[in-house]
């Protein structure tokens, strides 16, 4: 990891890259003393609103918020635009793929994917093999995580097709920055992200089996306030006007969904779910489950209510998948993939597996099942006996993991302890799929690894969060495009 | 609107009621053990026990019979589920699930009350104490403008039902510390000490000047019962809270397009408050009739449970 990393303000060199000139002047020009003290008022608002998470395996009381920092990460708008032709194809394709996969499974017989990896799978769900979502949506909300190498760089690390959170960040992230920075969005022309609640609400509206006209009632389901993401639940809800509701709220009668309220029972028509499969419907998946809901796919198989996302997408974000997600968009899109994976080792194939103990030192090595930075071995920055742990765990189980190479993650300038300074970011832009197509919402949630050259930026381990800007034209500003309505009150 | 929500709401409600009465309650303890000419210190703390029904919680808690370790059982103490401590964090657990419901400076409100007891303190000497109860009662006024800010719809509805419930079994306890806070020997029923007491409690409830205004004598133990029974002018009056509840089941009862039990049960009990006289209660023993009000008021809360369906 010695040279320097791209920076996505600052370019590869000591000064700002010409289109991004006005906020390098900025930051350059701004005291840090004034930069400190809005960060801290931005936090001091999240906790607060309670705009929390709970880190598992500490009590109640260790709320934390995320930490905030005040600097954005911009997208000019060529680059914004071809990201997004690229997401559209990907998403597009694990929707295809979904829909394959639990029905004809024409990929398997083509033999583009080995067989085994998708029905062994404990992510692959045989109870919902044959059913078929209303208007065949399967992956209604996608978090794609991506991470930038370079300038024209940008690698597709994960494919969140479950319940991927963070995009009530992506809206208090705004807010705050638009309280706090208000000169910055004077001279650039940033892109809306406040039109998300009402683009997930038409959305969910568009899968409703009763159809958008028939005014259907739409929820949120929440495994509780309990959950780390309570908060976005809640905010979701409150956001598109719909009730948040718990498992023991729904009951299923003759195969419909209703809610139980104080005046009996209400139809249910499209549930957005934040609980796992697992949790879904204890007839179904785990009996054990109390969170479930009786019934539930007895009542989507019967066409009587939308479940976003799809159960069974687990399958199509699965970690041993991703790495043949380029086969995947191509066999299914008939082009190439426009936004490339990060170059992986599938420690399952004996090959792989002798490269990747190889060269653990210089490698990411990931659990194919795991999540939020958990079972991970980050190799250059590992120790001797972490990486002879792992060494050990990839040989008693090779098929349980992944390799990639570390790669020179973007920077962008971070309000750190000793002033500003080039901290990694990757990047989570979400993707919404309803029955009139794809559509990608422009922004996203900026995760920042706060430690120096640290490559971790998961919140649950120390990582912040930052503003991304998508520029409407390449570093124009308003003023100059609206001419001279700026005059209108002399 | 969901059962739960309505339940949530309702206990809301409670919760911040009562965290707002325990704070008063110790307010008015320390008044009356600070500023006794002799001290009725012990007598005092053991009467805040005896009204919020904790005596033997506390004796199992293990603490002494002190100012310091009264006034820490009954405001932060986190093993106890009557504490302000707790309390708050069971009204900001409820607000928590039902945010959607609640306007952003409702949620506010109760997030800034709970996070008063974030910063833990030592020493709870009685200036660090009225501090503490003065900004969960400042904080839970905040609560009360926010709500009288939002939309008048259900949401209000049951978090103010579940407010003026409360309020009735606060009054109620708070009306019958008189019973428990016995005089120091010696000291005459109408003496300094017994009017110090009776003062406390009209501080309490905010009503000391509303006891000039409504009655043109001196302090008389009579006017003040009268006043916290039956004045419904006064909003921490037992009869106002009902007044308050019955008007809140009508608004639901509009709204849902049903009477229940909880509705025929809260009009008898007005019924029954309009016939009461101050007099006659006095002569019949205020304390029993204090208590029938607390279990009859326990009767109404199980109504409103069921009818709303909640769980």
């Amino acid at each position: 990891m010695g040279e320097r990393a791209f920076d996505e303000i600052m370019g590869a060199g000591g000064s700002a890259r010409p289109e991004l000139a006005e906020l390098g002047r900025w930051l350059a020009e701004t005291p840090q003393r004034e930069l400190r003290q809005r960060q801290e008022s931005a936090e001091r608002t999240f906790r607060q609103l309670g705009i929390t998470f709970a880190v598992y395996g500490e009590s109640e009381a260790s709320e934390r918020i995320i930490p905030f920092d005040i600097v954005p990460r911009v997208f000019l708008a060529d680059e914004w635009s071809r990201l997004s032709e690229g997401l559209v194809q990907r998403v597009e394709a694990i929707n295809l793929f979904l829909d394959d996969i639990y029905g004809d499974r024409r990929i398997l017989k083509d033999k583009v994917l080995p067989e085994d990896l998708i029905l062994g799978n404990p992510q692959f769900r045989p109870e919902i093999a044959g059913i078929k979502p209303p208007h065949n949506v399967w992956a209604h909300i996608c978090g794609i995580d991506l991470v930038r190498t370079g300038p024209d760089e940008f690698f597709v690390l994960e494919d969140n097709a479950r319940t991927p959170s963070g995009v009530s960040y992506m809206l208090e992230n705004r807010e705050a920055m638009v309280r706090l920075c208000p000169e910055l969005f004077a001279q650039f022309r940033v892109a809306a992200v406040d039109s998300y609640p009402d683009r997930l609400l038409e959305t969910m509206r568009s899968v409703s089996p009763r159809g958008c006209g028939q005014n259907p009632n739409c929820v949120v389901l929440t495994p509780g306030h309990y959950n780390s993401a309570y908060y976005e639940h809640s905010f979701l809800a409150d956001s598109m006007g719909v009730e948040l509701v718990e498992a023991a709220d729904l009951v299923v009668d003759d195969d419909i969904v209703y809610m139980r309220t104080i005046a009996g029972r209400v139809k249910v028509d499209v549930i957005y779910r934040r609980i796992d499969d697992d949790y879904l419907d204890p007839l179904v998946f785990r009996p054990d489950s109390s969170l479930g809901v009786p019934g539930l796919i007895a009542a989507y198989a019967a066409g009587n209510v939308a479940i976003l996302n799809a159960p069974g997408n687990g399958i199509a974000d699965d970690k041993a998948i991703y790495s043949y997600m380029p086969e995947i968009v191509r066999y299914y899109s008939g082009g190439e993939a426009k936004l490339p994976n990060v170059e992986t080792f599938r420690c399952r194939e004996p090959q792989a597996l002798k490269y990747v103990l190889e060269n653990l030192g210089e490698l990411v090595v990931k659990l194919v099942d795991g999540s939020g930075g958990y079972g991970m071995l980050v190799g250059p920055t590992a120790t001797k006996a972490e990486i002879e742990a792992f060494r050990a765990a990839l040989v008693a189980e090779p098929q349980r993991y992944i390799a990639q190479p570390t790669l020179a993650l973007s920077t962008v300038p971070t309000l750190a302890d000793s002033g500003l300074a080039p901290r990694h970011v990757d990047f989570r832009p979400f993707v919404l799929t309803g029955s009139k197509g794809v559509q990608v919402v422009p922004g996203g949630l900026t995760r920042v690894a706060l430690k120096e050259g640290s490559l971790v930026v998961n919140s649950s381990q120390g990582g912040g969060t930052k503003d991304s800007f998508v520029l409407m034209d390449n570093g124009l500003s308003q003023s100059q495009n609206l001419g001279n309505m700026t005059q209108v009150q002399g | 609107m969901l059962s739960r929500t309505a339940s949530s709401l309702y206990w809301l409600g409670r919760y911040i009621e009562r965290a707002d009465f325990i704070a008063r309650l110790v307010e008015a303890t320390i008044r009356l053990d600070v500023l006794s000419t002799r001290s009725a210190g012990e007598a005092a703390w053991q009467s805040a026990l005896a009204v919020t029904d904790t005596e033997a919680a506390f004796k199992a808690s293990g603490a002494r019979l002190t100012r310091e370790e009264v006034a820490r059982f009954l405001i932060r103490d986190p093993s106890h589920p009557g504490s302000i401590a707790r309390c708050l964090d069971m009204a900001r657990n409820n607000a928590r699930a039902v945010r959607t419901a609640l306007t952003r400076e409702a949620w506010t409100a109760i997030n800034s009350a709970w996070l008063i007891f974030d910063q833990r303190m030592t020493r709870l000497d009685p200036d660090s104490a009225l501090a503490l109860v003065d900004a969960v009662k400042a904080e839970t006024r905040g609560f009360e403008g926010a709500i009288h800010r939002m939309l008048r719809n259900q949401t209000t509805s049951f978090i103010r039902l579940g407010q003026a419930t409360e309020r009735v079994d606060d009054t109620a306890r708070l009306l019958d510390v008189k019973y428990h806070l016995l005089l120091p020997e010696g000291e005459p029923v109408g003496g300094t000490v017994d009017r110090d007491q009776w003062t406390t409690i009209l501080q309490t409830v905010s009503a000391v000047t509303a006891y000039r205004w409504l009655y043109n004598e001196g302090l008389r133990p009579a006017n003040v019962i009268d006043l916290l029974l039956s004045r419904a002018e006064l909003p921490r009056s037992i009869a106002a809270a009902i007044e308050e509840t019955i008007e809140m089941l009508n608004s639901l009862a509009r709204r849902t397009g049903s009477h229940g039990e909880a509705d025929r049960m809260a009009r008898a009990r007005m019924t029954r408050t309009a016939k009461t006289r101050t007099g006659e209660v006095i002569a019949s023993g205020l304390h029993q009739h204090l208590q029938a009000i607390i279990a009859e008021n326990d009767q109404l809360h199980t109504a409103i449970a069921r009818q709303f369906k909640f769980h």
